[in-house]
């Protein structure tokens, strides 16, 4: 009884602000305040058409995709490399090596991020997605080589070796054995960086100044200058922002809980 | 095993593309820092004054903008360590045990882990609003008038209202772990104090309480450095920059940057990193007190 009363409560808790931004994505300001809760009595795509012709949403939108379809695919390569390289080596190279990656853990961005900053306004990199696409790689590296190594270095040796004896370098051993074994923990890795990345606020706040290279949630924050209390325009944002990622979320989602969490135990 | 130095030199090959990006744009800026604060650089005149310490001991002793974050920081990371800790544990237990609608409960309880920190924002922006948001509006209509709040806008209180959006953030995840504990809890073990007429409380407290206590270990301390992190909510819900009431450490260096006061925020980060490592520390030697 008691279990379902409070399963029961945080379960709304959970649906209702949920099921507010999204309707009231379709209602005006005034039928929102007039009756947060219901369903759109008079729906309109207005708020819709404001945010995509007045924000240029849709090339804030294809900025996001670039940036995570460059930066994941690269921090896995990286990252996987060095989680191999970490399972192979004898155990000092190895430990020495995995623990470079590991002082990253501890840093937050918050820390480095000034010198950051100066670093990549002297080389021409900032105020470019460019810019921004290499210090997302750098920044999630070390929890990417921590996961997959985690993995890599749990499959036993006797799966290279049969490899090796065949004559097989280590690059053959790497794409041939271990890259197909570890596909569930690339997975995992790979859902953990996109969320990452796709909702970063803090490098394209540090980064961007061109509202031509705004990420989403770049733009979502100048929403709140913008409309400030026009809350139907705020949860427009915020349903654009979030659609993709709740999306891949309702299709993928044992990967995603495994993806984030073990980012969560490692990061 | 086969073992040559050869084979360790094209192994070590492997690394070297994520090392030199690494090193060189995460590891070098991490030493830059350390010589940055050692000036009073504003972040872009040609020319700055070396000024020693003097930036580190301001911060430390005689920075009330300073000390101001840090307390918000503090009692952030207090509510929201205890808070998330309690809910996520709590949520664990009941959906520990495989059934369908333990399944789908877990699934939505996840869900919000998935969203941006703006969104988010945005989503108890509008809870808190004092004249239109569903909270004094239920509260209202329930006729608890005398409870209605004014949230974000009460200066001493807003940093908790925060801190329980962080909550409903990532208590879910914090969940997820949980779980992971308590299904590793050998079944046995219940079997063996039920034998003993121990009810649910006790069954909690001698059996999946002692146990799962690598798990609590891990939440407090991810939740921690999450909280000491928190800089996307903050932003979302208080603008930029936050009012003093809502200023956090992380929000703290980044408005003294944009104030072109680049040295001396750097001086922060510095003490911004050794508050971290210093409450992690605390935390581990309690952790080692509380298990003996």
């Amino acid at each position: 009884m008691i279990r379902r009363a409070v399963l029961g409560v945080y379960a709304l808790l959970i649906i209702v602000p949920l099921v507010v931004i999204a309707g009231g994505s379709l209602k005006t300001t005034r039928d929102l305040f007039a009756d947060p809760f219901g369903l759109p009595t008079n729906p309109t795509l207005a708020n819709y058409s404001t945010v995509l012709t007045d924000q240029n949403l849709l090339l804030v939108v294809r900025n996001s995709v670039t940036v995570v379809a460059v930066s994941v695919p690269v921090t896995l390569l990286l990252g996987s490399l060095v989680a191999f390289a970490v399972a192979r080596l004898p155990r000092w190279p190895s430990r020495l090596l995995f623990g470079v990656f590991a002082l990253g853990l501890a840093v937050p961005a918050q820390a480095i991020m000034i010198p950051q900053y100066v670093q990549f306004e002297r080389l021409g990199l900032r105020d470019s997605l460019t810019g921004l696409i290499l210090v997302n790689i750098v920044v999630t590296l070390p929890v990417a080589v921590f996961i997959l190594a985690g993995f890599m270095r749990t499959l036993p040796g006797e799966l290279y070796e049969a490899a090796e004896i065949d004559g097989a370098g280590p690059w053959a051993s790497f794409w041939r054995i271990a890259v197909p074994v570890s596909l569930p923990s690339l997975a995992a890795t790979a859902i953990f960086l996109v969320v990452m990345h796709w909702n970063d606020l803090l490098y394209p706040l540090l980064f961007i100044d061109d509202p031509g290279k705004r990420t989403l949630p770049l733009a979502l924050l100048d929403f709140q200058g913008e409309y400030l209390t026009e809350y139907p325009l705020l949860f427009t944002g915020v349903v654009v922002a979030s659609l993709p990622m709740v999306l891949a979320y309702a299709f993928l989602q044992r990967h995603f809980v495994a993806g984030i969490t073990a980012g969560a135990v490692k990061g | 095993m086969v073992r040559s130095p050869r084979r360790s030199a094209a192994l070590l090959l492997f690394a070297v593309p994520a090392l030199a990006l690494y090193g060189g744009f995460f590891l070098l800026p991490a030493v830059q820092g350390l010589r940055y604060a050692t000036t009073d650089w504003d972040g872009y005149s040609p020319t700055f004054d070396e000024v020693g310490l003097s930036n580190l001991t301001e911060v430390v002793s005689d920075d009330d903008l300073f000390r101001n974050a840090l307390t918000n920081n503090l009692k952030f990371l207090l509510v929201v360590v205890a808070g998330q800790t309690l809910l996520a544990l709590l949520l664990a237990v009941l959906l520990a045990a495989r059934s369908r609608s333990s399944t789908v409960l877990r699934a939505l309880f996840f869900l919000p882990t998935v969203l941006s920190s703006v969104s988010v924002a945005f989503i108890w922006k509008f809870v808190y609003d004092p004249n239109f948001g569903p909270a004094n509006t239920l509260l209202g209509a329930v006729g608890l008038d005398s409870l209605k709040a004014s949230y974000l806008g009460d200066d001493g209180a807003a940093i908790f209202w925060v801190a329980v959006a962080q909550i409903w953030f990532h208590a879910g995840q914090m969940m997820v772990v949980y779980i992971a504990g308590i299904n590793q809890i050998p079944e046995e073990l219940y079997d063996a104090a039920k034998t003993d007429g121990a009810g649910k409380w006790q069954q909690f407290r001698h059996v999946t309480w002692p146990m799962v206590a690598p798990a609590t270990t891990l939440v407090i301390a991810y939740t921690t450095l999450q909280s000491f992190k928190a800089f996307d909510l903050i932003l979302g819900l208080a603008g930029n920059p936050p009012r003093s009431g809502l200023d956090v450490l992380a929000t703290r260096i980044y408005s003294t940057f944009a104030n072109s006061q680049l040295g001396y925020a750097a001086a922060e980060s510095i003490v911004f990193m050794v508050a971290i490592a210093l409450v992690t520390w605390l935390q581990n030697r309690a952790g080692k007190v509380a298990h003996g």
